[in-house]
C-alpha cells in the first residue's frame, strides 16, 4: 500500500482529464488536417486526370466581358479576371454596408413601434414583421425589382427632376460630381471637424459629470461637422463641378447612374433584414424588467428619455449578438443579387469568371474565403462593441 | 468524445479509399448499370429543349439525348433530363452529375482544351444576333451605340458582345442575368433596348413575348456559334458513342433512311445503308453497342432532317430555314464521315 502513495503522479498523467483533453484535441486536429489535405490532393489529382486547368494563373488573364456597375475602372478591353473579382467584391460590400445601416434604422423603428401604446402603429408594425419574415427573400427581390422597374418610364421619356436629375427604367441619373484638386482640403477639414467634435463631446461629458452643466452636444457637433468643411470649401474657391446627364439616342449619357438592380436589391435586403431586426429589438426591450421603467418613471423621467437612457442601454446587451447574425445574413443574402442582374461578387466572379475560366475549385474557394472573412470581420467588430456595451460592474 | 474520434478516423479512412477508386471512368458501363441516361439540358428553350405541361421534353438537343438512349437501351425514354443554367452546365458535366451535355453549347477552343471536356460534333450551326423593339427604329447593330443590352452571364454571347462593341468603338451598357428567363423578362419590361443571344434562341424567345410582332431580329450575325453535345474528357468510347449517334442521324438523312421507311430499308442492297443499319459489318460492336444501334436511333427518334423539321423547322412554331444546317449535299455545312 505505501508504494501506491509514492507514484500517484505517474498514474494521473494518463488519467489526468486536462492532459487527455489536450491529446484528444491534438488527435482531432491531426484528423481534420489530414481530411483537408486528402480532399485537396484528391481534387488536384482528379483535375489533372480530367485535364482541367488548375492554379491561379487565370487571375491575370484578360477578362473580355463588361460589367455595368463598377466602383473601380473596369473594361472588357483592358481588365483582368482579378480586377473583375474586385469589381464584384466592392459591389457586394457597397450593398451590404448600406443595407446594414438602413436595416438597423428601419428595424429599430419597427421593433419599438411594435411595442408602442399607439394601437394602429403597433398593429402596422406587427403586419410588417409577419409579412416580411414569412416570404422568401428571392420572391421579395423579384417583387422589388419589378416594382422598381414597372412604374418608371423608358429612357426616352425620363422623368426630369429639379437639379438635372433624371429617373427612368435604366435608373436614377444624377449629376456626376467632379472634384477639383483643392477638394482634398475639404476632406481633411471634415476629418479634423470629426476629431474636434469627438474631443468636445468627451470634454462636455466630464464637465457634466463634474459640475452637472449640460451642453448642447448635438447642435455643436452638427455645426462642427457641417460648418467647418463648408467654410473650407468656400475659401478654397468651390473646387467642385458637375457633369450633367445629356439625352442620347437611347439613354442619358454622362452623369452618375444608380441602377435599378442596385435599388431593388437594397430595398429587398433592407426590408427583409429589418423584419428580423425588429423582432430582435422587441425581444431585447421586453427582456428589460418592467421595474426598470417604473423606477425611471418614479424618478420623474419622461417616456422618451426613459427609453433612451434606461431601457435601450440594457436591451442592447440582449440585442447585439442576434443583431450580429442578422448583419451576417444580410451580407450573405446579397448573393441572391444574381437573380436580378446586380453584379455582386457571386454574379461577376462565381458566375461569369468561373464560367469563362472553368476553374470551379479555385473560384469557389476564393469566394468562400471572402464571405468567411467578411463574416469574421463583422463578428469581430460586433464583439468589440458588445464588450463595450456589456454591463460594467463597479 | 472517444466515439467521435473513432468516427472521425473511420471517415478519414473511407475518404482515402474513395479517392483511390476514382481512376478510370467508364461512362457507358455506368449508364447501363444505372439503366437511365443523365442528360444535361437547358432550362427551357423552345425548339431545342423544353418540357411541356406533362414534363415531356422536346427539342433538337433533347432528341440527341433520346437518340443516344435509343442506341444504348432501345428505348428513347430512358433519359433523365437535368435542366442546367449556362453557368452551371460545365461544372455539372465535370463532376459527373450528367453523362452528356446537350444544350445549345458553343464549341470554343478554351472549353475544348482547358475545361476537361470534349465536343462530340455540331448539331446546329448558329450565330449571335440581336433583338430590339420595332418602335426604336433601329435596323442595324451598329446603330445601338449607347444602348443598354440584356444578356445571359457565363455565355460566349457575353464575350462576343464585348468584342463586337469594342471593335466597332460603340459604347453600351450590359445587364447580365443568371437565367435566360430573367434576361428575357428584363428585356420585355424595358430594362434593356436590346436582347442578345444565338439567333435560334432569339426566334424561340420571341415567341414567348407578349407581342412577338413588336420585336425584330437585326440582320447582323456577329459570331460563329457551332452548338453541339459535350462529354467529359478521358472516356474515348463514350465520346465515340455520342459522336457517332449524331453522325448516324446525318448519314441516315443523306441515304434517305427515315423513321417511316427504316424497316423497308433493312432489305436495301445499298452497302452504305447495310453498314448503317447493321445488316453488314460489326460497326455497332466497335462502340460497345449492338449492331442495330443506328437502326434503333432512326426507328425510335428519326434522322437529322426529320428531327430538325419537327423541332425547329417547318413543322414547328419556330420555322427556321435549314440554311447552313442543310446537308453538305444541299449546300449546307452538315457533313458526317462515312460508316465503313
Amino acid at each position: 500500500m505505501p508504494t501506491d502513495a509514492v507514484k500517484p503522479g505517474r498514474a494521473s498523467l494518463f488519467y489526468d482529464p486536462k492532459i487527455r483533453g489536450y491529446v484528444y484535441q491534438i488527435v482531432l486536429l491531426a484528423v481534420v488536417a489530414f481530411l483537408i489535405w486528402s480532399a485537396a490532393s484528391n481534387a488536384i489529382e482528379n483535375l489533372r486526370a480530367q485535364k482541367i486547368a488548375s492554379g491561379f494563373g487565370f487571375w491575370h488573364n484578360a477578362a473580355g466581358f463588361d460589367v455595368n456597375q463598377k466602383l473601380i475602372p473596369f473594361s472588357a478591353a483592358a481588365s483582368t479576371y482579378g480586377q473583375a473579382f474586385w469589381v464584384g467584391l466592392l459591389n457586394t460590400l457597397l450593398v451590404a454596408s448600406i443595407g446594414i445601416v438602413l436595416s438597423t434604422f428601419l428595424g429599430f423603428f419597427v421593433g419599438v413601434a411594435r411595442l408602442s401604446s399607439n394601437w394602429v402603429l403597433a398593429k402596422l408594425a406587427m403586419i410588417y414583421v409577419e409579412v416580411i419574415r414569412n416570404l422568401p427573400l428571392l420572391l421579395q427581390l423579384f417583387f422589388w425589382y419589378n416594382a422598381v422597374l414597372k412604374p418608371l418610364p423608358d429612357a426616352r421619356n425620363s422623368i426630369a427632376l429639379p437639379g438635372s436629375i433624371f429617373l427612368n427604367n435604366r435608373g436614377l441619373i444624377l449629376p456626376n460630381p467632379q472634384f477639383g484638386p483643392a477638394f482634398q482640403a475639404v476632406v481633411i477639414a471634415f476629418f479634423v471637424a470629426v476629431v474636434v467634435a469627438f474631443v468636445f463631446y468627451r470634454w462636455s461629458k466630464t464637465q457634466q459629470a463634474r459640475t452637472g452643466t449640460q451642453y448642447p452636444n448635438g447642435l455643436i457637433t452638427l455645426a462642427l461637422i457641417l460648418g467647418v468643411p463648408l467654410l473650407v470649401f468656400f475659401f478654397a474657391g468651390s473646387p467642385l463641378s458637375f457633369e450633367l446627364p445629356q439625352q442620347g439616342r437611347f439613354n442619358l449619357t454622362g452623369g452618375l447612374q444608380i441602377f435599378p438592380e442596385f435599388v431593388a436589391l437594397l430595398i429587398g435586403l433592407t426590408t427583409y433584414t429589418a423584419g428580423f431586426i425588429a423582432e430582435v429589438v422587441r425581444a431585447g426591450i421586453l427582456a428589460v424588467s418592467k421595474g426598470q421603467t417604473e423606477a425611471a418613471h418614479a424618478l420623474g423621467l419622461r417616456p422618451g428619455p426613459t427609453l433612451k437612457l434606461v431601457v435601450i442601454p440594457q436591451a442592447m446587451r440582449v440585442i447585439i449578438p442576434p443583431l450580429t447574425s442578422n448583419y451576417l445574413n444580410l451580407t450573405k443574402n446579397s448573393s441572391l443579387a444574381v437573380a436580378i442582374g446586380y453584379p455582386d461578387l457571386v454574379q461577376v466572379f462565381t458566375g461569369t469568371v468561373l464560367n469563362q475560366t472553368g476553374q470551379a475549385v479555385e473560384v469557389v474557394a476564393i469566394t468562400m474565403a471572402v464571405y468567411l472573412t467578411i463574416s469574421l470581420v463583422t463578428s469581430l467588430f460586433m464583439n468589440i462593441y458588445n464588450q463595450r456595451m456589456a454591463l460594467v460592474e463597479r | 468524445m472517444k466515439s467521435f474520434v473513432t468516427a472521425a478516423i473511420a471517415a478519414a479512412i473511407s475518404v482515402c479509399a474513395a479517392s483511390s477508386v476514382q481512376a478510370q471512368t467508364n461512362t457507358l458501363a455506368q449508364v447501363k448499370n444505372r439503366g437511365i441516361l443523365h442528360c444535361g439540358s437547358g432550362t427551357g428553350l423552345a425548339g431545342f429543349g423544353l418540357p411541356d405541361a406533362q414534363g415531356n421534353w422536346t427539342g433538337l438537343d433533347v432528341d440527341l439525348c433520346r437518340a443516344v438512349a435509343a442506341a444504348i437501351f432501345n428505348d428513347p425514354n430512358k433519359v433523365k433530363f437535368i435542366p442546367l443554367s449556362a453557368k452551371d452546365r460545365f461544372t455539372s458535366l465535370q463532376s459527373g452529375e450528367v453523362d452528356l451535355l446537350s444544350r445549345t453549347t458553343t464549341w470554343t477552343m478554351s472549353r475544348d482544351t482547358s475545361l476537361g471536356l470534349n465536343f462530340a460534333g455540331v448539331n446546329y450551326y448558329d450565330g449571335q444576333g440581336f433583338m430590339v423593339r420595332k418602335k426604336l427604329g433601329v435596323d442595324s447593330v451598329l446603330k445601338l451605340a449607347g444602348a443598354s443590352i440584356c444578356t445571359q452571364q457565363g455565355t460566349t454571347t457575353e464575350l462576343n458582345l464585348a468584342d463586337y462593341f469594342r471593335a466597332n468603338n460603340l459604347k453600351y451598357e450590359v445587364v447580365a442575368f443568371a437565367s435566360n428567363t430573367e434576361t428575357v423578362k428584363a428585356y420585355e419590361s424595358g430594362r434593356c433596348d436590346a436582347f442578345t443571344t444565338d439567333a435560334s434562341g432569339l426566334y424561340a424567345e420571341r415567341l414567348t413575348l407578349s407581342a412577338p410582332a413588336d420585336h425584330i431580329v437585326l440582320p447582323e450575325i456577329i459570331s460563329k456559334e457551332p452548338l453541339g453535345p459535350v462529354v467529359r474528357h478521358g472516356d474515348d468510347l463514350w465520346l465515340d458513342i455520342v459522336k457517332w449517334t449524331h453522325f448516324a442521324m446525318l448519314n441516315a438523312e443523306e441515304l434517305g433512311v427515315s423513321k417511316a421507311n427504316v424497316d423497308e430499308m433493312l432489305k436495301s442492297p445499298n452497302p452504305e445503308i447495310k453498314r448503317l443499319l447493321g445488316t453488314e459489318g460489326k460497326y455497332g460492336e466497335a462502340i460497345g453497342l449492338t449492331n442495330d444501334w443506328a437502326y434503333r436511333i432512326v426507328k425510335l427518334v428519326g434522322n437529322y432532317g426529320e428531327v430538325f423539321e419537327k423541332n425547329v423547322g417547318a413543322g414547328s412554331l419556330l420555322k427556321i430555314a435549314r440554311g447552313q444546317n442543310a446537308l453538305w449535299t444541299k449546300g449546307g455545312l452538315q457533313y458526317a464521315p462515312p460508316i465503313r
